[in-house]
């Protein structure tokens, strides 16, 4: 440590003491109690008997919540594996472009991500549902050409296809409805840092890859992707921990066969009242991310990634 | 980058164009959903199956509802105070963090970055029991509280981004020519890190303006914001007021945007992306 | 005792466990163009920072003008500084710039505008006053951070190698303009380089500094013709080092054995005695090169290697199996003037006191 005077001390104190005051009382203070509580139990009007058990962390061997929090993986790990296979060529896109298109193309990818979380949401909820945008196609003109061409082409290939198109999809309450809304709202956190990567890349090496002879598929694999591979990894952390701890997306477009972990907690704090169980719940939840997030930094550490 | 053209050869050439067509794709992916919430807010209909006329009922209705400018009012005074504190408090923080080295740095700075990695609703939970076992009042200003928890993590993050490519020879020369420390930040810091802080600000203002699960939990009855009124009117039920709302919203989301381009271009040269 | 203008004593700076400047005192007088030549890391500047007060000493004093610094902060010194970067604030206009010291003493309006305009005419910059610094040239840049210090009346200006990033004929002529500009200010100057070159050109005293100690302390002549040891000697200009022993030790003459087969002929040095070893210095121009040898102590060699270097010819001639010296002629004549072709047996002789005599 550096010798400081009286003066520097000061003014050090001065800096840090609103922003510490502020957040060990708001957020370490709140963060030691649930951890506390985690270990308590649900008193008999919903308040808490504090306590010292592990009863509400072994709640998690129950298949129920087992399965469900399979599920909220499964969901993320989906999300973020559809993220990269669609983000990264985007990014690839708009990193090749000219520059002067470049910073329009980044605007035009980031006014969607301003536009509320919720609102986003409510959108694919009004494409996905029973009497939605793709199923009014679906059961509507869709259906009355399958009838058409039933009528006017009399083959039995047609009637699997006419009664399929009778009902809607049942995309509204899906795990796959989930999915999309989840990608769609995350999909710039993942294009963004690949952009990143992939801009600072000095394309000069994919002409000295091709002059030793690798041809396109080789250079990719060899050369760009690995050295673009931070950016991957940022943004395959910044998809996968938000969609692991969703709630809005699995509450308004997934069904009750869709829960994720996020609506667990929810129901435990406001229906449920069990503060104790919810609190477990949360803490495991912020482990598994602080383990994706340990993860990052020590795949992350290699290259310089920002 | 650098400009170096490949060869293209007839393979290179269909490579390209299936990227082209990824790329078109993939916007037409993102602005779908929200072209479709624009274009059904004018529609007769209520279902967002079929056009039957255009309207702007639903705007009337929009601009008629009271619950709504009442929400509208919360979410702007929680917003403005809650931006207001934390970019004070991230900043110093910020100044802190980029110019002095002290016992506890370490913990501090974790501390500090913690509010962004940790998700929502874990947030919002920790918030809420606090609250509770402090016999707090939910309300507005338990809701600004949180707000301001989370945000000055975000304004530190982004302060510290300009903060570190201020050129510290500026503060010598100040204090060379006899500016003592208050002066050197007035005349010569302050004025080169605006940019960033404002950049913090409008951040800050977005997350607060935005936040739904926090808000959710920390929140009283009567003191409901836009987002918590939109969660209650879409789970009644879908109706095309909604869809003007966010229109509305749509656009004071891209205002927003090329307010901060603005910004931008004050502070540096281009866009830096946020 | 007289005032110097800046005093160090004793000055050490630690960095943790890093030494950058190790004891050092020196005495700066009034309007002395003082310079502290060094390679990198060798702790100039941050002896400028100490002086200037953006450090503050591990141990030792700082004195300006006979006052004890102790833990003063820079803007209550009595000096300026003309930083490597220039340091011009770029959100303000240059007239803003070059009034900042001024503004910040809370010198009247009055007073202020007819001084800065004063400053940027003496620079040579006038009617800038309203640009900003990215509009201006690296050397405007640099001429307008002179202005911004002097217009101060420091007691002490200090340079922190201001020219770094300037062309080489730009630089050339910055260096002529500087030491001029001194003269007619009066001003103290401390100027820090890594150039011998421009430290030979400019200053009136160099310190040569390596890490962080003060090896040679002296007027440009005395560095260059009488280098104290082996590193000024190698660091200031070009040096053949000759090593050997000492042979015999008279009252007027020397004889050191090269390589214990060469015999060199050197004044009287002192301190010394037979066989010890030794080291004799010699600058390459201050040798001359003959066929035939002109006295008794001419030195024997072969020609390994010509290189025509426009103004010179440089010779690497081959004394010993393990000895070359290079000798610079002047091409004095016009046209192919290689004399002594490689191969070529050849005689070297200089004046007795132009080789230095150094512990090895």
């Amino acid at each position: 440590m550096l010798p400081r005077s009286r003066r520097e001390t000061t003014r050090l104190l001065f800096l840090i003491s609103p922003s510490l005051f502020w957040l060990t009382l708001f957020f370490v203070l709140p963060l030691l109690l649930v951890f506390a509580i985690s270990f308590g139990q649900r008193g008999t009007y919903g308040g808490v008997r504090w306590n010292l058990t592990l009863e509400n962390y072994g709640r998690f061997l129950d298949p129920l919540y087992l399965r469900i929090f399979g599920r909220t993986i499964v969901i993320a790990l989906t999300t973020t594996l559809i993220c990269l296979l669609a983000g990264y060529p985007l990014a690839y896109f708009i990193a090749t472009r000219p520059a002067r298109w470049r910073n329009s193309l980044l605007l035009l990818l980031m006014i969607p991500f301003w536009t509320n979380f919720l609102i986003r949401t409510y959108a694919w909820l009004l494409i996905l549902r029973d009497h939605g945008l793709i199923n009014t196609l679906w059961t509507g003109v869709l259906h009355n050409f399958m009838l058409w061409a039933a009528a006017a082409v009399p083959l039995p290939l047609w009637d699997p296809l006419v009664s399929a198109t009778a009902s809607p999809l049942p995309l509204f309450g899906s795990n796959l409805a989930i999915i999309i809304g989840l990608v769609y709202g995350w999909l710039p956190d993942m294009v963004l840092p690949c952009y990143a990567a992939i801009e600072r890349f000095d394309f000069s090496l994919v002409e000295a890859a091709q002059d030793l002879y690798a041809n396109r598929r080789k250079t990719f694999l060899r050369v760009i992707l690995p050295l673009t591979m931070p950016g991957i990894v940022a943004g395959s952390i910044l998809v996968f921990i938000p969609s692991l701890g969703a709630y809005v997306t699995p509450d308004l477009l997934g069904g009750a066969k869709s829960v994720m972990i996020g609506n667990v907690i929810y129901s435990q704090f406001m229906s449920a009242r069990d503060y104790p169980f919810g609190s477990a719940i949360s803490l495991v939840l912020m482990a598994v991310m602080l383990i994706g997030t340990l993860l990052y930094f020590r795949l992350g550490t290699e290259n310089e990634v920002n | 980058m650098k400009s170096t053209r490949i060869k293209k050869k007839r393979q290179g050439r269909w490579l390209d164009r299936l990227l082209t067509a990824h790329g078109i794709a993939g916007y037409l992916f993102l602005y779908l959903p929200i072209v479709i919430l624009v274009i059904f807010s004018f529609n007769t209909s209520k279902y967002a199956g079929a056009w039957r006329g255009f309207t702007l009922d639903w705007y009337k209705t929009l601009f008629a509802n009271r619950s709504i400018g009442a929400a509208l009012k919360n979410s702007l005074i929680v917003a403005g105070g809650s931006t207001l504190i934390a970019t004070i408090f991230g900043t110093l923080a910020a100044l802190a963090m980029e110019r002095y080295d002290f016992r506890g740095k370490l913990a501090f700075d974790s501390v500090l970055y913690l509010p962004i990695i940790i998700p929502d609703i874990a947030m919002a939970v920790m918030l809420l029991l606090f609250f509770i076992l402090a016999h707090l009042q939910l309300g507005l200003t338990t809701i600004v509280i949180s707000h301001i928890a989370f945000n000055i993590s975000f304004v530190a993050v982004v302060v510290r981004a300009r903060l570190a490519f201020f050129d510290v020879t500026l503060e010598e020369a100040a204090r060379d020519l006899y500016a003592d420390e208050w002066q050197t930040f007035r005349r010569v810091t302050l004025p080169l890190i605006m940019p960033g802080i404002l950049g913090g600000a409008l951040l800050a203002f977005t997350l607060s303006i935005d936040d739904f699960v926090i808000t959710f939990f920390t929140a009283g009855p009567g003191s409901t914001t836009l987002p918590l009124r939109i969660y209650s009117m879409v789970k009644l039920g879908v109706t095309p007021e909604i869809n003007a709302l966010s229109s509305m919203m749509l656009l004071f989301s891209m205002a927003l945007v090329f307010l901060s381009i603005m910004l931008q271009k004050g502070g540096g040269s281009g866009i830096e992306i946020v | 005792m007289s005032e110097y203008a800046v005093e160090l004593n004793k000055i050490t700076k630690h960095f943790g466990p890093v030494v950058a400047v190790d004891g050092i005192s020196i005495f700066i007088h009034d309007g002395e163009f003082f310079s502290l030549l060094g390679p990198s890391g060798c702790g100039k500047t941050t002896t400028l920072r100490l002086i200037a007060g953006f450090e503050l000493p591990t141990a030792g004093q700082v004195f300006i003008g006979g006052q004890l610094q102790g833990d003063t902060p820079p803007y209550r010194r009595p000096v300026n500084t003309v930083f490597q970067n220039y340091a011009l604030f770029p959100h303000m206009s240059i007239y803003q710039n070059v009034a900042f010291g001024l503004e910040m003493k809370k010198t009247p309006k009055q007073e202020t505008r007819p001084r800065v305009l004063d400053a940027l005419e003496m620079v040579q910059l006038p009617g800038m006053e309203k640009r900003k610094p990215n509009q201006l040239s690296g050397g405007q840049q640099q001429r307008v951070a002179l202005a911004r210090a002097l217009i101060n009346r420091p007691k002490v200006l200090l340079l922190d190698e201001p020219l770094g990033a300037l062309d080489l004929k730009l630089r050339q002529a910055m260096q002529l303009e500087l030491k001029a500009l001194q003269h007619r200010v009066g001003i103290t100057f401390v100027y820090v380089t890594h150039d011998q070159e421009e430290a030979l050109t400019m200053s009136d005293r160099i310190a040569v500094m390596s890490e962080g100690r003060v090896l040679q302390l002296g007027s440009p002549e005395e560095i260059y013709d009488r280098p104290a040891n082996r590193f000024v000697a190698d660091f200031i200009g070009e040096t053949n080092f000759l090593g050997g022993t000492i042979r015999t030790s008279g009252p007027d003459e020397w004889v050191v054995m090269v390589d214990g087969v060469l015999p060199v002929h050197l004044p009287a040095g002192e301190g010394l005695r037979v066989d010890e070893s030794v080291t004799v210095a010699i600058r390459p121009e201050k040798i001359s090169i003959h066929v035939e040898p002109p006295d008794s102590r001419a030195v024997p060699g072969v020609v390994a290697e010509v290189v025509y270097t426009g103004t010179d010819t440089r010779y690497l001639v081959r004394l010993t199996e393990r000895t070359m010296v290079t000798v610079r002629q002047q091409n004095i004549g016009v046209g192919p003037a290689v004399r002594f072709p490689a191969g070529v047996q050849v005689h070297l002789h200089w004046r007795p006191e132009s080789a230095r005599l150094l512990t090895a």
